[in-house]
């Protein structure tokens, strides 16, 4: 099942997109904190493309696909990207206590709520591909 | 925009602020703005129930942070209480938990604040 959705860079759009995983996860077996995680990840590539793309048509791009075993959804945007070997990971030794920009968590907390991520970025915009896997249906079951 | 508040209950020498509402940049500085007004009133020790935010986002989680650093240099004490698992989960991940408690439910913290 593919499912595409296309919204618009304004405040708190990142929740709409969010309730899409809520009504896709209906088709899973994922867990309703497996559903908050993906939502949780959602929010945060979204955020990242409206506080980092410089996107023209302040626009961002969403395809969700549901397997029988994982549900993907890439993320993207028309924005002037990024380098992504120069991202470097946070750590809050590094920035409590010093005069430090606080943010810069969105990737960190996508790769622990994924169990697959891959981000391609170049002049012409960023797309950001996650997969979350879950128990196929039926899989373990002990019935004839 | 969704619709934020804090409420304040201010003890004699700690508050407890409930938030309500999705935390992202708006929210975050709605609490900051709430701990640093305690904070004006010597108030240095807080319990942030965060038992009417279900949602939350890692600009709105920085500015917690800011606010964790606040209540450190004036060696207070800060408390989060009624997180759901994803919330609690995010904040280990961010470390918050290595600056700041967590507990179970607002009472828990209160018990414990009331105590020391």
């Amino acid at each position: 099942m593919d499912v595409f959705l296309t919204v618009p860079m304004i405040p708190d759009m990142e929740l709409a997109v969010s309730k899409t995983a809520d009504a896709l996860s209906d088709y899973t077996t994922l867990t309703p904190d497996q559903i908050d995680e993906i939502k949780q990840a959602l929010i945060e590539a979204c955020i990242n493309s409206m506080e980092h793309s410089k996107s023209a048509d302040r626009r961002i791009f969403m395809h969700f696909a549901v397997f029988d075993e994982r549900i993907q959804v890439q993320v993207s945007d028309h924005g002037v990207g990024f380098d992504v070997s120069r991202v470097e990971t946070p750590r809050i030794e590094d920035k409590i206590g010093r005069k430090t920009r606080k943010r810069g968590w969105g990737l960190k907390l996508i790769s622990h709520y994924m169990d697959e991520v891959s981000i391609q970025s170049g002049t012409t915009g960023t797309s950001i591909t996650m997969t979350k896997r879950f128990k196929v249906r039926g899989k373990d079951s002990n019935h004839d | 925009m969704t619709d934020f508040h804090v409420d304040v209950i201010k003890s004699a020498d700690y508050a407890v602020l409930r938030s309500h509402g999705y935390i992202n940049n708006l929210g975050g500085e709605k609490i900051a703005e709430e701990c640093y007004r305690m904070m004006d009133q010597s108030i240095n020790r807080f319990i942030v129930n965060l038992d009417g935010s279900k949602v939350v986002n890692s600009i709105g989680i920085s500015i917690l942070i800011e606010i964790i650093e606040k209540v450190m240099e004036k060696q207070g004490r800060l408390a989060f209480s009624n997180l759901t698992p994803t919330i609690a989960k995010t904040f280990r991940i961010m470390g918050l938990l290595q600056y700041a408690e967590l507990f179970e439910d607002e009472s828990a913290a209160a018990r414990i604040f009331q105590t020391g």
